[in-house]
């Protein structure tokens, strides 16, 4: 049942407050409190995710999917491209001043190629898609969800999680590696225009050491990444604009505001934390 | 043999935090029936609605449907009891990203197997039975609050259901198309016979359409049963809901609600001498389907109200007093007119009536088939005489009896002539 779904994933379910008395229980109950808070949404993301992950395995979703990578893949990927490129220039800018001071402006590909395809490509590439896509999912799904929309799905046997949530997880699995690489392409790129054609590197020595460099670990790692990310982005933006209506703080459209704000600055922190993690198992 | 409910609510008590919205309510829905459930702002009338579908659970008490309680169904009892369920919000929950034809077909494209060209096609008998032809293309936001609200009836419909829930379907729609749409749901549940159970603030229209009532009040159900016997109900419900949305009807159009026609007509006859003679006469827009089917349901609640305006302008003036009684008839009391006297006044009004009582019917004509060469419909009056001791509903049946036609009107396309 729709009401036993919901309840069974309220992120908001306070803890009721100690009985005075106990000084200790009074000190330690806040950090006790949010610590349970916490789990308690941990636990509810999750089955969030695992219910809209299965939910994808439905020929319903295939236009679903489609539209959606649309908006997330194809709508994103002239920022990617816009800001791969310069991310690149900067890259080659900066590294060639440090290279040339130990006179190995030739390894100039290398460091580029493997900055962008480890590490920068698929971080960037997440942030800016969640820029984009991520807190305009959360401001969605949360106008949906205040304006009954979402209500109205269940009421005609419609589940609202696969309904909305599943095809943008599936958009994000293909739509994240896709993006990553062009990020990766364009930004090597503009490795090449900064550090070839303004400051004089040699172009065959620049690709040379792209190609010879890059590993194919290299690249499934930087893909790995992307996916999680991807993952991870949907899943915490659609998250917050699915459970809008269960802030405590705000109500209405400050609450979509809220969680939008909420669902950016999260989904940018655990980029970066699952980042350290992912490279940690990676390497 | 008792008739056996449909939804039953037993005791169910329902708490947001520390409120109590719901205390113990307990009331039954029957079959193929218009129940209707009014109360004040804030108290749950919402809420009710929404367990029954299941957007909320009772914190106490059951629901059954057909004596089964649905927190106790198996998954597939559940998706067939809900399978046959409608709602329709109050603010329509429309998807403002889907023109109307895709939200129109949105349940048909995500719930069942049929075939584009079948769901095209039952989405469409929906748009057109519901009067959006002309803007199913269109979104939402592009169309009218009466537009999203009958878009909101076609999705609510389109699946056929075998019960609909309507969450203030009138809110926020002015007098004529509040009528139209409580008219719309009463055609829609003849035609289809589902079980309806809708939230309406429209006193007295509602009772038109209604088999039963509820009253909320005080967190409780303080009335169940038909609206005949809601008319006599006394309660403090009564007092402070009734009265003033009554009289408000009154101010605004200038006509008596049923309760206070009684009370008028008892409170004006009774002091009169045992032999002294008044009349009545009711009226009646006759083939109201006919006009429905080629005008619309707009034009023909504009019909039945400036018929209604008309006749409290007119038998106002000599001392009458009108109320309508049924979602077509009116009903007026002529206290100090003999039958000859009502007679005379009555020919006046038949001429009047006829010359400027109706509004322009072309630019009314909506309907689903506006095309056809042209159509008919009547006005009927009659008139009867009573006497103080006399009871009014035997005076009225008597008048209905006495019915002729006093104006008909032969729409033919592009205009109008009588």
């Amino acid at each position: 049942m729709a009401a036993e779904n919901l309840s069974a994933q309220d992120p908001s379910d306070e803890v009721a407050l100690p009985k005075p008395g106990n000084p200790f229980t009074w000190l330690f109950h806040p950090f006790g409190a949010r610590a349970i808070r916490i789990n308690g949404n941990l636990g509810a993301i999750a089955i969030f995710f695992f219910r809209a992950f299965i939910l994808i395995f439905n020929p319903k979703q295939f236009s679903a999917i489609i539209q959606q990578i649309y908006f997330i893949g194809a709508k994103s990927a002239q920022i990617v491209m816009l800001v791969g490129f310069f991310t690149g220039m900067v890259l080659g800018l900066q590294l060639y001043h440090v290279l040339v001071k130990f006179g190995s402006v030739g390894v100039l590909g290398t460091a580029v190629a493997l900055s962008l395809i480890r590490e920068m490509g698929p971080v960037l590439t997440a942030i800016m898609i969640t820029a984009r896509a991520g807190s305009a999912m959360t401001a969605e799904i949360g106008i949906q969800r205040i304006s009954e929309q979402i209500d109205a799905l269940s009421t005609m046997r419609i589940d609202p999680v696969g309904f909305l949530i599943s095809p943008r997880i599936a958009a994000a699995v293909i739509s994240f590696p896709i993006l990553t690489t062009l990020f990766d392409w364009i930004g090597i790129l503009g490795g090449w225009v900064s550090g070839c054609l303004l400051l004089g590197v040699n172009s065959g020595a620049y690709y040379y050491r792209v190609v010879s460099a890059t590993e194919l670990s290299d690249i499934t790692g930087g893909l790995i990444k992307s996916l999680v990310f991807g993952l991870l982005v949907v899943t915490i933006c659609c998250f917050q604009g699915f459970y809008t209506h269960m802030r405590t703080d705000s109500y209405g459209a400050r609450s979509v505001s809220l969680s939008t704000t909420s669902a950016v600055v999260l989904s940018c922190v655990m980029i970066l934390i699952s980042d350290y993690v992912v490279t940690t198992f990676i390497l | 043999m008792e008739k056996q409910p449909i939804i039953e609510f037993r005791g169910v008590t329902k708490r947001f935090d520390v409120r109590t919205i719901l205390d113990k309510v307990d009331f039954q829905i029957y079959e193929g029936e218009v129940t209707t459930l009014i109360g004040l702002s804030g108290t749950g009338k919402s809420v009710t609605l929404k367990h029954i579908i299941g957007l909320l659970k009772p914190d106490e008490g059951q629901i059954l449907y057909r004596g089964k309680p649905i927190d106790q169904m198996t998954k597939k009892e559940w998706n067939a009891y809900i399978g046959q369920i409608s709602y329709m919000f109050q603010n329509n929950a429309l998807f403002d990203s889907m023109t109307i034809v895709e939200n129109v077909s949105l349940p048909l494209r995500q719930t069942t197997r049929l075939g584009k060209k079948e769901i095209a096609k039952k989405a469409m008998a929906a748009i057109e039975q519901t009067e959006l032809t002309e803007v199913f293309d269109k979104y939402p936001s592009e169309l009218s609050g009466g537009m999203q609200k009958r878009a909101a009836l076609a999705r609510a419909l389109v699946t056929d259901p075998s019960i609909v829930l309507f969450d203030e379907p009138t809110t926020g729609q002015d007098p004529i198309r509040k009528n139209a749409i409580l008219g719309m749901v009463a055609e829609y549940q003849n035609r289809f016979g589902f079980t309806a159970l809708l939230i309406s603030h429209e006193i007295p229209d509602v009772y038109f359409i209604s088999n039963r009532i509820l009253a909320l009040y005080g967190k409780k159900i303080v009335f169940q049963g038909t609206p005949d016997e809601f008319e006599e109900f006394e309660h403090p419900f009564r007092e402070e809901i009734l009265t003033s949305l009554e009289s408000l009807q009154e101010d605004i159009t200038g006509l008596y609600s049923k309760r206070h026609f009684k009370v008028r007509y008892q409170t004006d006859l009774s002091k009169r001498q045992p032999d002294a003679m008044y009349a009545v006469a009711a009226f009646a827009v006759d083939d109201l389907d006919t006009i429905i089917e080629h005008m619309g349901h707009d034009a023909a609640q504009e019909i039945i109200r400036a018929l209604g305006s008309y006749i409290n302008k007119h038998f106002g003036a000599v001392g009458g007093f009108s109320s309508r009684q049924t979602i077509n008839e009116y009903a007026t009391v002529l206290p100090y007119s003999d039958l000859d006297e009502a007679e005379r006044i009555m020919a006046d009004f038949k001429r009047d009536f006829r010359e400027h009582g109706l509004p322009d019917l072309k630019s009314l004509q909506k309907g689903e088939k506006p095309d056809e060469d042209h159509f008919e419909f009547s006005i009927l009056a009659g008139l009867a005489q009573g006497k103080p001791q006399i009871e009014i509903e035997s005076v009225m049946e008597f008048a209905r009896f006495n019915q002729t036609p006093i104006a008909r009107f032969q729409c033919e396309r592009g205009g109008k002539t009588q």
